[in-house]
């Protein structure tokens, strides 16, 4: 295998090399070659833990040479959004301010467990100032740079994550998605990505933002390596509250299934206004492929919406009180200002919101006893130029930074677990595919995204880039 | 609702009480996107609060003792 094919080969193949015989030494030092030679270009990453990758390396191929089993992602490179402790350095979550915070004593628990499959943790990843953002531009570090055209934006606020993986930097990413910061920069960066139900995945170690909101979940280049990581990472810890007291169940093994037998429609009404051709095309061709006919409606989406916007808002600037008033000036001027307004909501209106939420969360849940699945646009354009304010949405100019999670924000204000798929473009640039899933059915997800798969419908492309 | 700039006043007086009181500091060239978003954020609680929900609903999150 030469650098190059490492650099594209999945976590899956990564580890099946490992397990045979390739050392993890060889796969990370060209990951962090690739990493030295395209990080200028595409500005993913915000720390490289190069020492640290290469004792863990190292350990992991002492262990095969020992005999001892290989794990399920052994030798697989990964790094995380910069919201997620590592041990020794500050966690950023996008911002000037946390650099003055001291280093994570610990690692995040995303991160022990992936690194106890065998993974190797390279570095720290690029995001929206702490992950109010769903473009990856950031004013400290600089914007993340989409792979498939670096004068356009990557999406956010997993940015770098995106980048990342899009730009064969690393197989496999952690992103955190409150609004649709996982699958927001997937659709626009043509990758994998999977936002787990609400408190499936253990968020302790990372930076919060809106505490009833936050997923963190894996970024990669086919559904198999998402199913391997959220495997390996599934399970109930003590750390974090909202993580739930579920047993491991592992998908990995499901997805040989496939879509047989499932029950698969489209989102329509709110879910097709405002789209672009391109995002209509590709729903279309996904809903073809699986031959999912159907259009339903998730009642009352758009207010879902808006009640989503309004918790964030406001528990956005509660989290950023303290900072705001001692160092605004030091914030993301457009962050800054979105958590300054959030700060007047009044309160009534977060405790509508929540109360909204109940009700729809309710009414989305009926819809499951018809469907197992339903596809939705991730977002309503391919990935705009960096720097762009503002964006056409059914005829009107509107603020672009607050409106393109559109179609990611109603299903994670109910924790619905779903995975963005990259359909193919006539234009080049990717867009991403909603799969979303009852509560808990991520194997259901996956295997729709698998399906799409197979059937050409949903592929991760690789850009052209020269360093 | 914006005629003559009432709107953007009546924005303006929210901005300046709340940040007063909860001692935020307020720029001169912050204040046009801190309306915008202010504007956008009062008009999606609009939207929530149109919603008729009976009075016995709990709020999403349920706290546990």
């Amino acid at each position: 295998m030469t650098a190059e094919d490492w650099a594209w080969a999945s976590a899956r193949d990564i580890a099946a090399a490992v397990a045979r015989g390739s050392r993890a030494g060889a796969i990370v030092e060209a990951a962090l070659d690739r990493i030295a030679r395209l990080n200028p270009l595409l500005n993913a990453f915000t720390a490289v833990t190069a020492e640290r990758a290469r004792a863990r390396a190292a350990s992991v191929d002492a262990a095969i040479a020992a005999g001892k089993p290989a794990g399920p992602l052994a030798g697989v490179p990964f790094a995380v959004k910069n919201l997620v402790d590592i041990a020794g350095l500050p966690t950023l979550a996008g911002s000037r301010i946390n650099r003055d915070r001291p280093p994570a004593a610990v690692d995040a628990t995303l991160v022990t467990r992936l690194e106890a499959a065998g993974a190797v943790l390279v570095g720290a990843l690029n995001m929206g100032e702490y992950a109010y953002d769903f473009t990856g531009e950031n004013s400290h570090d600089g914007p993340a740079r989409n792979p498939h055209d670096t004068s356009r934006m990557t999406g956010g606020s997993s940015g770098g994550s995106g980048g990342a993986v899009a730009g064969g930097l690393v197989p496999l990413a952690l992103g955190s998605d409150t609004n649709g910061s996982i699958r927001v920069p997937a659709s626009f960066c043509g990758t994998f990505g999977l936002k787990p139900t609400y408190g499936r995945l253990s968020r302790a170690g990372s930076f919060p933002f809106v505490s009833s909101l936050d997923h963190l979940g894996p970024l990669a280049r086919s559904a198999a390596d998402l199913a391997l990581a959220y495997d390996a990472m599934q399970g109930p810890d003590p750390r974090d509250p909202v993580c739930a007291e579920r047993p491991v169940e592992p998908v990995l093994e499901r997805l040989a299934e496939g879509a047989a037998g499932l029950r698969i429609a489209c989102a329509g009404g709110y879910f097709r206004q405002g789209a672009s051709p391109e995002a209509l095309a590709a729903l279309d061709a996904a809903a073809a492929a699986l031959g999912a006919e159907r259009e339903i409606e998730l009642p009352e989406a758009a207010r879902a919406r808006s009640a989503a916007y309004v918790i964030t808002t406001a528990e956005g600037a509660a989290l950023h009180l303290q900072r705001l008033r001692e160092r605004a000036a030091d914030f993301d001027p457009d962050v800054r200002d979105r958590l300054i307004a959030g700060a007047l909501v009044p309160a009534v209106s977060v405790v509508q919101a929540q109360k909204f939420r109940r009700w729809y969360r309710e009414a989305v849940l009926r819809l499951f006893d018809d469907v197992d699945a339903i596809l939705a646009p991730a977002t309503p354009f391919v990935a705009p130029p960096i720097g762009q304010k503002t964006m056409q949405l059914a005829g009107e100019e509107v603020p672009l930074r607050p409106n393109i999670g559109l179609y990611t924000q109603p299903i994670s204000f109910i924790g619905l677990p779903a995975v963005t798929v990259p359909a193919p473009t006539a234009g080049g640039l990717p867009i991403g595919i909603q799969i979303i899933a009852a509560p808990w059915r991520e194997d259901v997800a996956l295997r729709v995204a698998v399906a799409l798969e197979q059937a050409g419908a949903a592929r991760a492309p690789r850009p052209a880039l020269q360093s | 609702m914006n005629k003559d700039g009432e709107l953007d006043r009546r924005l303006d007086a929210l901005i300046d009480s709340g940040t007063t009181l909860l001692g935020l500091p307020v720029a001169p060239e912050w204040r046009a996107a801190i309306r915008l978003h202010l504007a956008i954020s009062l008009e999606h609680a609009r939207a929530v609060a149109e919603f008729a929900l009976p009075d016995e609903i709990d709020p999403a999150p349920v706290f546990s003792a």
